[in-house]
């Protein structure tokens, strides 16, 4: 923990510091999407990653405790409880947490395929009542509350998102830190071992049912504390955050930041947050892309981006990090070249009859020429890239070569 | 009440025969390749669109016997380049990969197809009623679908069982790497299966595309449910896998056709409520209300008391 | 790069016809350039106009958004733009927010429309999602005075929206569900024959709101009709809907009424029709987005819709002239909701009025504005709730008579009967709260 000071540290810098260079509205809402969505996602991690949990209804919990949040947010303001609401984020948690532990309470004696089946029809059954029981959930439109009343904190009312996201910021750091130091706490190392080999974590004497338990309690109340984050950052909350598209989302985080890291998570949530608020809007086809992006990441990074960046770590210890930047570069050209073809060929096959400006060029669906150049520019990049690549992997095997030389050079 | 009764067993018999029709190829590659593919009702939507674009061509019979084969072929080429690659990687990552596939499909779904519903009609054939009951008609086309699930279903248990095709896969379940050493080629082996596995689930797209409507939501309509009837059937037993079906089929027929809730139940006790109370609407729930989540209850339930599914033999 | 891209496009077609017609185009674009040209140098100093469209641009829900932001786009360039734009030169720019039909995506781009500055924002699609807007509106702009936004709502029916939960930012430009059903139950109540009525709908608001007032509505115009079934079904989760036509059938019901939407609407009217069932089906969602296509000769003259455009035949020709415009520059789609350009020639009116694009001066203009729409309807915007009054159409689905037909499929919708402005009053419960200025 001491030698991790200064990680931290800049952790929280950072957090202060980002509004500071994204002030705009937008910019402060996508930044207080992503407080929501890492402590979402770590907590998802904590379930698939460490634990080896795979769940398709993990946002039953954060939904549950952002629905609760809600309804205490409406308490306060109808001056039927007094109470901070810079501290919904714990009841929030405290509902995630309590419904964890009744629904843990059968559905983590197995793990594999049963426990998803179980997360999946439990996800289902939660969804499905939700509409039926409409005086709790509100139906398809929701509850609605506002973060405005009860007692002010410092003199800080949060009418503004600004001021809603340094709240967010301190329990997204508090959320980040206790997960963390559960990773090191005993129950978080035997729920790795519990996913590696449960066979030998019951024979040294672990129930393996009852480690799973308490992996999924904590990822609970994790979950829970972000739904109770969303509440006061959207003052509303809808069946969708509690339906199988949300538990999709945060399994896609949590795979495409990478599960074997602890950073994973944080990486996938920040790229997620920023396709879907960013490239929306530029782009009808961006789900497309975003499918597209998923699986080529599950087959060529099987761990993740942040799997990606962790795999430089033996370049960076041999220091020959640096022989990787023109091979890189070599072959990142052609590949944008490709990517800015293909993109154009999508855009343009659903243009219909408007026209497409493609760099400065207005190419028409039914000009052949258009085609032609989008189809020439992806296939000189799909060709640049394959030429390019044996150059890449002779770098790359050079780099990661421990010689006795850079061996000394490294102690 | 007779009426209703004959016919919402029909009812559940025509969807619980096309659930089979799904369930019997993703069950087929289970207890093969061990991947519960996720996508398994996107091919089934590939179906569908595959033959609704044919039979602008061609017709429907032509759509019906082509369009399987095309799906077939993709879901060969996507074992092949695609999930034989993520093998590798593990379980959970096949599952993440078939469920990323899902959601791939239904975009380019959009992309090639559009967003409308497409006009797909079933052929002019079956344009008469097979029977005429209490005044209301059962459509040729429903007896046609129920015609082809049974066949499927006779033709799969046939190759599995007694054929010697289905005794190689048989055992390239159980023993892969004996087989291998017999000098069978189990990758490939692996491969026809996926591909085989979702051509079935063409079928059942190609058939269903007419009556169901053919848009871009109609894989996510089934695809959960179609998981929940294999998993309470017993991974990878095709028995098990009819039986599962038939009953998720015929509960949410006969759910819908009760008018059955909990004031009727109440009432049996000489219990009411006045629609003012906290709990009003779980007073005034009925079954048609839930008729859509019963098979996940059935699945929480069966999944806590029998893990292994109710015909199956093991869990993972 | 337009010309250029012309001369390409007729080369690669190497056919003379196309030739000559490129030619032609060129012409005319030439034309069209100087024209632009000399209409950008008298407005270059000035901004446009910008105006938010929010709905799903993307997603399973896209095609009725997309196809709102084409009617809205032309619309804007049709009557506006061409014509050397509005407050003196100024064009109209329609800035899409894809929302996805989602609340939680809608307050996200939301965020977004205040960061490009986006004060007036159109919605229609999905009443959860007017609701949602309606309430971030409502908040944002009691905590940022001077940076309101409003919000034009073309098509969310939900009645709360005029009613308990009315906001001074939210003008509704469609007739909400309660004042569509009172014409439809007369119009159901007029019919002899029907002695028996089912109800089944989307289990949601909008679901229970049709049913609840059809009853409600039917017992006091027609105590003699039975109301032989009221059934809800989950939204987008039924894969088939022949249990609950078995029930319909045995029910004997001489009619259905339905509020559902997309593919739950077309699955449903295809499992009556596939069942042998020959009952009329009163419906307000039934046509457009490939519906009328895939229902085709079957739902001839049994689907029946509740709606405010005028169907064929067109009363104007100004309309007629628009619709043709429209069809020749996108030939797959329609116009769908005419009630968009209504409500964009409504807030370009008070803009004009007040010389002001500032949401507060075209909110007060607005209020008890009487406008003449290119169909030549008269329409009202009630000040006390911001509620428009307008003709009500029931039109069925037909290939005869059809000028303009729905999704190319020959089929289309023709006008049976028709309600006026005045006819189509109704109460409010509307305490609405004014902001002061």
């Amino acid at each position: 923990m001491k030698k991790q000071f200064p990680i931290w540290l800049g952790f929280a810098l950072a957090l202060i510091l980002l509004p500071q260079i994204f002030d705009t509205v937008l910019g402060i809402s996508i930044l207080n999407q992503m407080t929501i969505w890492i402590i979402f996602a770590l907590s998802y991690n904590m379930l698939l990653g460490q634990g080896g949990m795979l769940s398709f209804g993990h946002a039953v919990y954060f939904g549950l405790g952002g629905f609760m949040s809600v309804h205490a947010l409406n308490l306060i303001a109808d001056e039927i409880i007094v109470f901070s609401i810079t501290l919904i984020p714990l009841v929030g948690g405290a509902v995630g947490l309590l419904a964890a532990f009744f629904i843990g309470s059968f559905s983590t004696r197995k793990s594999g395929t049963v426990f998803a089946m179980i997360s999946l029809g439990i996800g289902e059954l939660i969804v499905a009542s939700s509409l039926i029981f409409a005086d709790f959930f509100g139906g398809e439109a929701g509850v609605s509350g506002d973060r405005t009343y009860g007692p002010p904190f410092f003199g800080i009312e949060f009418l503004q998102d600004a001021e809603v996201y340094y709240l967010g910021a301190f329990w997204l750091f508090v959320a980040t830190l206790f997960m963390y130091l559960f990773t090191q706490t005993p129950a978080g190392r035997m729920a790795n071992a519990v996913r590696d080999n449960p066979e030998r974590a019951e024979f040294i004497g672990y129930s393996t049912r009852r480690v799973r338990f308490i992996s999924f309690c904590a990822a609970g109340l994790f979950a829970g504390v972000a739904g109770g984050l969303f509440a006061i950052n959207y003052e509303f909350i809808t069946e969708e955050n509690l339906n199988a598209l949300t538990s999709g989302r945060v399994l896609l985080m949590a795979y495409i930041g990478g599960l074997g890291f602890f950073i994973g998570p944080i990486v996938g949530a920040v790229i997620l947050t920023l396709m879907n608020s960013l490239l929306s809007n530029y782009s009808e086809m961006w789900m497309l892309y975003l499918g597209i992006m998923f699986l080529l990441t599950v087959l060529f990074l099987p761990r993740g981006f942040a799997g990606f960046i962790m795999m430089h770590q033996t370049a960076w210890q041999n220091r020959r990090l640096g022989t990787l930047i023109l091979p890189y570069l070599i072959t990142a050209i052609p590949a944008s070249l490709f990517l800015a073809g293909f993109v154009g060929l999508v855009e343009l096959s659903h243009k219909g009859d408007d026209t497409l400006s493609f760099f400065g060029l207005i190419l028409g669906t039914e000009s052949m020429l258009s085609w032609g150049i989008l189809l020439t520019l992806a296939g000189i990049g799909a060709l640049g890239v394959k030429l390019s690549r044996p150059r890449l992997d002779a770098a790359w095997v050079l780099a990661n070569t421990v010689t006795s030389d850079n061996g000394g050079d490294a102690q | 009440m007779a009426e209703v009764f004959v016919f919402a067993t029909l009812n559940g018999l025509v969807t619980g025969l096309l659930l089979f029709m799904l369930a019997s190829g993703l069950t087929l590659i289970f207890s093969m390749m061990g991947v519960l593919n996720f996508a398994h009702a996107s091919f089934y939507m590939l179906g569908a669109y595959f033959a609704y674009t044919l039979s602008t061509y061609i017709g429907f019979w032509g759509g019906l016997l082509i369009a399987p084969l095309i799906v077939g072929g993709i879901g060969a080429a996507i074992e092949r380049y695609g999930l034989r690659r993520v093998h590798q990687s593990g379980h959970v990552a096949e599952l993440v990969f078939t469920f990323g596939l899902a959601f791939l499909i239904e975009e380019a779904v959009q992309f090639f197809w559009g967003r409308d519903t497409k006009n797909y009609q079933s052929p002019e054939l079956f344009d008469f009623a097979l029977f005429s009951l209490f005044g209301q008609e059962f459509s040729a086309y429903r007896g046609f679908m129920i015609a082809i699930a049974c066949l499927i279903f006779a033709a799969l248990y046939f190759i599995l069982t007694r054929s010697r095709v289905g005794i190689i896969i048989q055992a390239s379940i159980s023993h892969p790497q004996t087989v291998a050493n017999l000098g069978h080629n189990v990758p490939l082996i692996f491969m026809c299966v996926f591909g085989v596995g979702t051509a079935l689930a063409g079928v059942a797209g190609v058939i269903a595309g007419p009556v169901l409507t053919t848009f871009p939501g109609m894989a996510t309509v089934l695809g959960s449910i179609v998981f929940v009837v294999v998993v309470i059937g017993g991974l990878g037993s095709l028995p098990g896998a009819l039986i599962a079906s038939l009953l998720v089929g015929l509960l949410q027929s006969y759910a819908i056709a009760a008018d059955v809730g909990v004031p009727e139940l109440l009432n049996q006790f000489g219990v009411s409520f006045d629609s003012s109370h906290p709990l009003d609407d779980l007073w005034t729930l009925n079954l048609p209300q839930v008729a859509p989540v019963l098979p996940y209850l059935l699945l929480v339930l069966v999944l806590i008391f029998k893990p292994t599914g109710l015909m199956g033999n093991r869990e993972e | 790069m337009p010309l250029i891209h012309e001369l390409y496009h007729s080369q690669s077609k190497k056919n003379r016809f196309a030739a000559q017609r490129s030619i032609k185009k060129i012409a005319s674009l030439t034309i069209g350039a100087v024209a632009y040209t000399l209409s950008l140098t008298a407005a270059s100093a000035q901004e446009p106009v910008r105006l938010g469209f929010m709905d799903p641009l993307s997603g399973t829900f896209a095609s009725v958004g997309t196809s709102g932001l084409k009617a809205l786009e032309f619309a804007a360039d049709y009557f506006y733009n061409s014509r050397g734009g509005i407050l003196g030169g100024r064009m109209i720019e329609i800035v899409p927010l894809d929302n996805k039909q989602s609340p939680t995506e809608t307050q996200l781009q939301f965020r977004r429309a205040v960061s490009e500055e986006l004060r007036i924002i159109f919605q229609g699609n999905s009443s959860a999602v007017a609701n949602t807007l309606n309430q971030t509106i409502a908040k944002h702009n009691r905590r940022n005075a001077g940076q309101e936004v409003l919000q034009i709502n073309y098509a969310a029916v939900d009645p709360i929206l005029t009613n308990e939960e009315c906001s001074f930012w939210h003008f509704r430009f469609d007739a909400h569900a309660i004042m569509k059903l009172d014409v439809l139950t007369d119009f159901i109540a007029m019919n002899d024959e029907l002695n028996s009525i089912y109800i089944i709908g989307q289990d949601y608001s909008f679901g229970q709101v049709v049913a609840d007032n059809t009853i409600r509505l039917l017992g006091e115009k027609r105590p003699d009709i039975e109301i032989v079934g009221n059934e809800f079904h989950p939204i987008g989760q039924v894969k088939d809907f022949t249990p609950y036509v078995t029930k319909i059938a045995s029910s004997g019901a001489d009619a259905v009424v339905t509020g559902n939407f997309g593919a739950d609407m077309v699955s449903l009217a295809r499992s009556i029709i596939d069942s042998g069932l020959t009952v009329p089906i009163y419906t307000f969602y039934a046509a457009y987005d490939g519906i009328t296509a895939t229902l085709g000769a079957d739902g001839k003259d049994r689907i029946r819709l509740i709606h405010t455009d005028r169907a064929n035949p067109l009363a104007s020709d100004e309309r007629r002239e628009f619709y043709r415009a429209f069809k020749a520059k996108n030939p797959d789609s329609d116009i769908t909701q005419s009630r968009l350009v209504n409500a964009l020639m409504m807030v370009v009116q008070a803009m004009e009025q007040t010389q002001s694009t500032d949401p507060y001066d075209i909110a007060v203009k607005l209020e008890d504005m009487r406008f003449t729409s290119i169909a030549g309807d008269e329409l009202w915007m009630r000040g006390e709730d911001h509620q428009l009054f307008q003709p009500l159409y029931i039109s069925k689905q037909t290939d005869e008579g059809i000028e303009f037909d729905a999704d190319n499929s020959g089929f289309g919708l023709f006008t049976e009967y028709e309600v006026s402005t005045e006819d189509t009053l109704t109460d409010h419960s509307c305490r609405m709260r004014r902001p002061r200025r």
